[in-house]
């Protein structure tokens, strides 16, 4: 009868009252845990370190930059250097505006173009489908080095080099498998039963398409847009490739070509990848939710 | 009983089945041509942009074809390709890059899979935490680059500076030979270490909580739960992802564009900078070509073997 109104600690450690310290699993995984936090705790200073200190870079004064030792706390906060990224002269800011219309552009014609094939990848019989879709993949392994040397001829013969249309044309098809593959992964998951019910009500297969599936797939179609958005955005290789002029130049290139000169103002460096990072970020929160396949292209899904 | 037994009434037909009046606007759209309407463009778009350079570039990678002259290009056979195999300066970028892989590669998966089993063990803020550690893979490599071109700075870097306060003294990060390969790991570490953790988070949280519950009833220790649980479950995700990142990592090219520039003493050039060099500064395009496909055989090669190994691991 007393067992009953015993601690359930107590009671836990087997034949109540014999022991009176706690069992020994149960301190040895308290330890562990307490040696997790402190683990967790170290990677996530090392990992968010850099961009907190490109952060802190952006908005210190020049000579606070070059102090030695680096001054981590104490330094008062300007925004001289943000400001400078915006000034109408910057290298920087006309990099920005291009960027904005490359990684827009290219993305709207990979969605437009990668919805609809991904709905037929995914609904009709194809010959060869699952070379094509297999084919379609690779192309976005090979080593972006190597696909521009016959990028560069070509757009060099029709007359694409250097122009904002050419790199939009490039990222498009550098987006557009990951669209096929990404939508693909999406459409899979309405059932087909619903256009057929459609079509049994007398709408036509592109009707049913358009009307019933479609706004389903609002959401994937989004998600999958704020990726291609992300990797255009950010992609490097390319545009210093195929983009020469300093005008036409998007900001990857634009904020690279800061470190070229003798003397390097870091300030401006760092504020001007600062404000290129963050709409990045606030892109990739909104899409927390399907990192995983976005990151994959598709491949892994939760 | 004969209610339900007696066939309906038979119900004359009209002489032809008229189709509703949406479907006839589209008719002539089968599911054939509609097939071919909804995936052209998109081929189209892949033909000119990713398969006929393809073709121009094997065509390239045969004959002597340079940027700068206008003479036509003469026909070389499988000259440039032995030509590149042959070379000692090739064979050295290939053994580079297989370092900056393997340690790359190995140092995420390590660190990725042991954050992401702390992230699974905690009960609160987990979708916080995620998000946080997400940071560093989404920003462009250009920023990560400038980020930590500026942190190993020797002079004024906030790294050199924390090593001098520790009094531990200051080191040439990227302009030091074997230590500049080694800060390119770290700094390649550093970004990608999310990717993995991303998805052996996928892996780990999907392990289904009963397995859990049955080890614990039979008293099975933590160690145990590990190695037969979660690691056999997890492991196959985990190995994907690792793939994902030796592709990318073997054609490594814009980390080192900023960071050494493929220096000091092309200690740190990979493959791919190095392709960039005989193309764009040997203006030697036939060579380059035929460079560049054979690291598309490589990788393709290599990720077929390594699918093969993981189908295998996955059916025993």
């Amino acid at each position: 009868m007393a067992t009953h109104i015993q601690p359930i600690d107590l009671a836990d450690a087997g034949i109540a009252g014999e022991t009176a310290a706690p069992p020994p699993v149960r301190r040895r995984r308290r330890l562990g845990s307490g040696i997790e936090v402190v683990l967790l705790t170290v990677f996530a200073v090392v990992m968010l370190f850099p961009v907190i200190w490109m952060l802190e870079t952006a908005l210190k004064e020049t000579r606070d930059i070059y102090a030695v030792p680096a001054k981590v706390f104490s330094f008062s906060p300007t925004l001289e250097h943000l400001k400078d990224v915006f000034s109408s002269g910057s290298p920087v800011f006309s990099g920005f505006k291009n960027s904005v219309i490359v990684s827009g552009a290219s993305t709207l014609i990979a969605t437009v173009l990668g919805v609809p094939a991904a709905y037929a990848y995914s609904r009709f019989k194809i010959p060869f489908k699952k070379d094509q879709l297999f084919f379609i993949l690779s192309t976005r392994f090979m080593p972006p080095v190597v696909v521009v040397i016959p990028i560069f001829l070509m757009f060099r013969d029709l007359d694409l080099l250097g122009t904002l249309q050419g790199l939009i044309l490039v990222y498009a098809a550098f987006n557009l498998p990951f669209t096929i593959w990404m939508m693909k992964g999406f459409i899979d998951e309405v059932p087909a039963e619903y256009e057929e019910a459609a079509m049994l009500d007398g709408y036509s297969r592109l009707e049913a398409f358009w009307r019933v599936t479609m706004p389903l797939l609002v959401p994937g179609i989004v998600a999958t847009a704020v990726f291609a958005l992300i990797f255009s955005w950010n992609e490097f290789v390319y545009a210093i490739f195929l983009i020469t002029d300093p005008a036409n130049r998007t900001a990857p290139p634009a904020i690279a070509g800061l470190i070229g000169g003798t003397t390097i103002d870091w300030g401006l460096v760092a504020a001007s990848a600062m404000v290129f990072a963050i709409p990045v970020l606030v892109f990739a929160y909104l899409v927390r939710r399907h990192l995983v396949a976005g990151v994959t292209l598709g491949a892994v899904r939760r | 009983m004969s209610e339900t037994l007696r066939t309906p009434a038979p119900s004359t037909p009209p002489d032809r089945l008229e189709p509703p009046a949406a479907a006839r606007r589209y008719r002539f759209l089968t599911d054939r041509r509609l097939a071919w309407l909804f995936i052209s463009p998109a081929l189209a778009l892949l033909i000119f942009l990713s398969i006929w350079p393809l073709v121009r570039l094997i065509w390239l990678s045969f004959t002597d074809y340079s940027v700068t002259r206008d003479v036509p290009a003469t026909f070389l056979g499988l000259d440039n390709y032995i030509d590149v195999i042959t070379s000692p300066i090739v064979q050295k970028r290939a053994l580079t890059t297989l370092i900056f892989v393997v340690g790359a590669v190995g140092l995420q998966t390590f660190l990725g899979f042991a954050i992401a089993f702390l992230i699974s063990r905690r009960q609160r803020g987990r979708g916080a935490l995620t998000t946080m550690f997400l940071i560093p893979m989404m920003l462009s490599p250009v920023v990560v680059g400038l980020f930590w071109k500026f942190m190993l700075d020797v002079q004024f870097g906030v790294v050199n500076s924390f090593l001098d306060s520790l009094g531990l003294g200051r080191a040439e990060w990227l302009t030091q030979q074997r230590l500049a390969l080694f800060s390119l790991i770290v700094v390649d570490t550093w970004q990608w270490t999310p990717f993995i953790m991303l998805i052996a988070l996928a892996g780990l949280t999907a392990v289904p909580k009963y397995l859990y519950e049955a080890a614990e009833i039979d008293r099975a220790s933590e160690w145990f739960k590990f190695r037969r649980i979660t690691l056999p479950l997890v492991w196959p995700l985990v190995l994907i992802a690792v793939m994902f990142r030796a592709i990318e990592a073997f054609r490594l090219f814009d980390l080192v564009y900023i960071l050494t520039g493929g220096g000091p003493g092309g200690t740190t050039e990979t493959l791919s900078y190095n392709v960039y060099k005989v193309a764009f500064f040997g203006f030697d395009t036939g060579r380059a070509a035929a460079y560049g496909i054979l690291m598309v055989i490589v990788v393709i090669v290599a990720s077929q073997l390594y699918l093969r190994y993981l189908h295998r691991l996955q059916t025993r």
